[in-house]
């Protein structure tokens, strides 16, 4: 490629952070110091390093894949990306700059000026709102006037810190959150939950030394744990086994659903998952057998697997905890899915948000490598199968699966338009199978006990057991685990039901894609088609509780805020129907209509029916349908809005 | 030699279309049949020189058994497909994308078909109420550094609260950097023919891309530099893919700032260009005897409406008083 970069060259240390990914530079022609050798040597086109990386072979193979993680090193060292240290990326990997500055600028994680080395994303989304109220900005703050409102806040610097509202950061359970970020040499990034204003001392205090010593983490609010643990399934490794040691994950039935999978084969493997019925947890409820089978059966060479851990969904913490607890048995499904649907690389992909699961998951396949569990001739099955972890940098969009992938290939998360769909066309245009983390937990347990007994627990239509995100303004906010068809007063009485016994306003099932329900529907059985009858979905498994003192003219803003800060700007019903539904909002709130407010609901209305019909992907397509269902249930109109005393 | 089958041995695929039956060949997109039909399907991201991106959202069609409408620029037709192109559900969807472009976008150098679209699709974009001006747009810089337009520094999954006192525009100070164009992303509907025409379909140049997120999505150089700063080779393939007048020749740009540009007064004559021996053709708009504009026909085999920065821009040399020799 005829690439023209003009930035300046790159300071040593924005080299090296670069270079720690990427390896050094072997010529003048990728970015290293130019010799005279390189004006007699035949440039073949194929940045250096890329040959034999496994992972795409032929002249044409590159590695703009490695974009992301170039981009994170950047961020992570300096603390922003700036125009030099971009175009040494753009050298090395051969990126035109224009389209590397379109896929950075594209992430919340990424920064593009210098500023404090200390950046605190605090979560101001619907869960914590409801459980804790506002975030404060760090103590007496000029900085927040910043050309923000602070109603919804705005990013702002206060002292060393650079404070940042965030959309959520998966720790709903905690009722408060915050993803620390420090650049330097010493740098690391922490989550702290739950977080209180008071911690901002914490936080400057910790000085370089923020990293992975100050992660103690946050407790593992998994309630059942202490008073049924017989039941639980997908939960049953969290809290017991030890999430760094290989050895602790095999004593308790580790790697036997890798043993029997490889027995049976993958005609069988994939036999035993229609006979589950397992259906995908990610939300779209697609058959996981159909799915690993149309894969598999393809004959195009390479297949990839992905499991998708890029849970970003506003209450949702399910993926988190399963991560951060039991990290070995996704390497271990992982490996499952590769090996049965002939794929030899999988990638997670992990969000950004959740640097505990990324250690761990780094560690566990590692130590899986070191037992012959992972790469070359997994378990002696003569199969080859490896796995490589990505992280997200701050965009909900990037879940979205064909956004995922473009996501690892180094290119904007946008999602592609279907069909064709993954097992066609998938990552690097290769059949993929891409599963959410949940899903592929179900599989170790259906190869472990067997599809029968998998079957025999929750509805016809709905087999096994699903995780439930509870949060906001219940006793015990958690992770909850129960057998699919479950009613969702069973569920909210295992959490104890609403915080100081407060009447309850609704329930927010699905999270910001999904829908309210009310006092009315507590019956409601959580099945896949219980959820479908009553005209809501289970979604990610979000249950956000909110009660008669939660302003929920503001929470419905927040979602609106939410969808108009995510909407990765490619189509029309999206890019601009999210900015009308808010400013729609905000004028219901503030009282200044636009004709009556039968005009106003009209214009929502026609709002969502074109981004629900129009919409490339599900973004768009549900941007409207919790604030819709809100309508519907009168929790929203001009005469109510303030919290109900 | 290149094998290709004969035509009458192409699979033909049938179809239905708004109940009439058709019959396209196979790799035909919905569009396709469409045209072959004669039934209207607004297109604003779609030309048949690129690839199509189907991110208007304005060709939406209904098909039986989709649960959402599909785009008839990418769709390609199936057997048996049953399409509406006229049904409530797809006029709805058509009214509120022209209504969210309306209200967010300058659409006055659109064109004659969108302004007809409007009415006859009765789109109103003053529903969302008054637009709001360049300054109103939302500051989306960090930590108060901004670089240019705050649009262009505007930081994903950050923007300031609306008030709901304005709809938010795209509106913006007209990008002027170089002599040979002008970029007013005050016009831009984001359709990304331009970086399309500036990456693989056309030019291979890389100068720009769709950078940031949402509604601050934007088509921008690295960290907004100039053009000349950039990769930009000018040869205006972008402008003469621009269906809304964001891109812009400076003469044109200059002559309807002074109120001078008036279509019914220029003439187009093609010829050839003079430069090389590639023979692209070139389609010179002429007013008062000045060149003032030159695109290239799309459906000319040499260069499919592409041109070089002396095809496109070397004009000026042609009418120079002195021959342009100084």
């Amino acid at each position: 490629m005829d690439l023209r970069v003009t930035a300046a060259p790159a300071t040593q240390e924005e080299r090296a952070a670069v270079d720690s990914v990427l390896g050094l530079p072997t010529s003048g022609w990728s970015g290293g110091e130019r010799s005279p050798f390189d004006g007699r040597v035949a440039f073949s086109g194929v940045p250096d390093g890329a040959r034999g990386n496994g992972r795409h072979k032929g002249a044409a193979e590159t590695r703009r894949d490695l974009l992301l993680p170039a981009l994170h090193a950047l961020q992570e060292r300096i603390g922003h990306i700036s125009p030099e240290g971009l175009g040494y990326v753009c050298r090395r990997l051969e990126v035109p700059p224009a389209e590397a500055y379109g896929v950075a600028s594209a992430y919340a994680l990424f920064s593009f000026d210098a500023g404090p080395e200390l950046v605190v994303h605090v979560c101001d989304d619907i869960a914590c709102l409801a459980a804790s109220g506002r975030p404060e900005p760090p103590a007496a703050s000029p900085g927040v006037a910043n050309g923000h409102s602070p109603g919804v806040g705005g990013p702002a610097s206060v002292g060393a810190i650079a404070w940042r509202p965030s959309p959520c950061l998966g720790h709903c359970e905690h009722g408060s959150a915050v993803l620390a970020q420090r650049s330097g040499e010493e740098g690391g990034r922490t989550t702290l939950a739950p977080f209180t204003s008071a911690d901002y001392q914490k936080l400057t205090d910790l000085g370089p030394s923020l990293g992975l010593a100050a992660m103690a983490g946050p407790d593992v609010r998994v309630p059942q744990a202490a008073t049924d643990r017989a039941s639980l399934r997908l939960l049953r490794r969290v809290g017991v086994v030890d999430p760094e040691s290989l050895d602790s994950y095999r004593a308790a039935g580790g790697y036997e659903a890798l043993r029997r999978a490889i027995a049976l084969g993958p005609a069988g493997v994939i036999e035993e998952l229609k006979q589950a019925k397992l259906l995908g947890r990610g939300g779209a409820a697609f058959p996981t057998g159909l799915k690993w089978e149309a894969v598999a059966r393809n004959p195009v060479r390479p297949h990839y697997f992905v499991a998708n851990a890029d849970e970003s969904e506003p209450g949702t913490f399910k993926d988190r905890v399963l991560l951060d607890h039991d990290p070995y048995a996704l390497v271990e499904a992982l490996t499952i899915a590769g090996l049965t649907t002939g794929a030899e690389r999988g990638y997670v992909y992990l969000r950004g948000e959740y640097p505990l699961a990324e250690s761990r998951l780094l560690h566990a396949a590692e130590e899986a490598r070191r037992k012959g569990l992972l790469g070359e001739d997994v378990m002696a099955s003569g199969l080859n199968f490896d796995l490589e972890v990505r992280r997200g940098a701050g965009a909900y969009i990037a879940g979205e699966e064909t956004a995922l992938f473009n996501s690892i290939e180094g290119r904007r998360p946008e999602p592609r338009n279907k069909p064709p769909y993954p097992a066609d066309r998938g990552l690097f245009q290769k059949p993929t199978g891409v599963n959410n983390v949940e899903t592929l937990f179900c599989v170790l347990e259906i190869l472990s006990r067997g599809s029968l007994e998998f079957a025999a627990c929750g509805t016809e239509g709905s087999t096994g057991t699903r995780l439930f995100c509870l949060s906001g303004c219940v006793t015990s906010p958690g992770l909850y685990e129960v057998p699919l068809g479950t009613t969702l007063r069973t569920l909210l009485d295992l959490a104890g039901g609403v915080r100081g016994d407060r009447p309850m306003r609704a329930v927010l099932l699905g999270g910001a894609a999904g829908s309210f329900v009310g006092p009315s529907d507590l019956d409601m059985p959580l099945s896949f088609e219980g959820a479908r009858e009553a005209g809501t979905t289970l979604g990610s498994g979000v249950v956000v509780v909110f009660d008669d003192t939660v302003d929920m003219a503001d929470i419905l803003r927040r979602i609106a805020q939410f969808f108009r800060d995510e909407s990765c700007g490619q189509c029309v019903p999206c890019r601009v129907g999210t900015v009308r539904q808010e400013e729609l909002l905000a004028r219901i709130a503030s009282g200044t209509l636009i004709g009556s407010e039968g005009d106003e609901l009209a214009l929502l209305a026609d709002l969502g029916v074109v981004m629900r019909d129009a919409s490339i992907c599900g973004l768009g397509q549900t941007a409207s349908s919790a604030i819709e269902s809100a309508v519907r249930r009168g929790l929203v109109s001009t005469e109510t809005r303030g919290p109900v005393s | 030699m290149t094998l290709t089958a004969p035509v009458s041995l192409r699979r033909q695929v049938p179809l239905t279309i708004d109940g009439q039956p058709v019959t396209v060949f196979e790799g035909a997109t919905i569009l396709d049949a469409c045209s072959q039909q004669g039934v209207e399907v607004p297109t604003l991201c779609f030309l048949e020189t690129l690839t199509p991106v189907n991110v208007c959202r304005i060709c939406v069609v209904e098909v039986t058994g989709s649960r959402v409408l599909v785009p008839a620029c990418s769709r390609k037709v199936e057997p048996g497909m049953e399409v509406q192109t006229a049904s409530e559900r797809v006029r709805t969807s058509r009214r509120m994308v022209l209504e969210l472009l309306g209200s967010s976008v300058d659409l006055s150098l659109a064109g004659d078909d969108v302004q007809r679209w409007i009415s006859e699709y009765g789109a109103r974009p003053e529903r969302h109420g008054r637009q709001a001006t360049g300054d109103e747009g939302d500051a989306g810089s960090v930590d108060g550094v901004v670089r240019g337009s705050t649009r262009d520094t505007a930081h994903a999954g950050h923007h300031a609260a609306p008030s709901g006192d304005a709809a938010l525009t795209v509106a913006q100070p007209v990008k002027r950097d170089n002599p040979q164009y002008v970029r007013d992303y005050s016009r831009c509907i984001l359709c990304y023919k331009c970086v399309e025409a500036c990456g693989v379909d056309a030019q291979n140049t890389f100068a720009i891309a769709v950078a940031g997120r949402g509604f601050d999505a934007r088509i921008s150089t690295e960290f907004a530099i100039d053009l000349p700063d950039s990769a930009c080779v000018y040869c205006g393939n972008c402008i003469g893919v621009c269906p809304t007048g964001a891109l812009m020749f400076v003469s044109e740009h200059d002559m309807r700032a002074r109120g001078e540009w008036d279509e019914s007064r220029q003439s187009v004559t093609r010829t050839v260009c003079p430069y090389c021996g590639v023979g692209c053709n070139l389609e010179l708009h002429v007013q008062d005897n000045r060149i003032v504009k030159v695109m290239s026909p799309l459906d000319h085999d040499v260069t499919r409406g592409n041109l070089c920065v002396k095809g496109r821009f070397g004009f000026e040399f042609a009418q120079a008083r002195d021959g342009g020799a100084s």
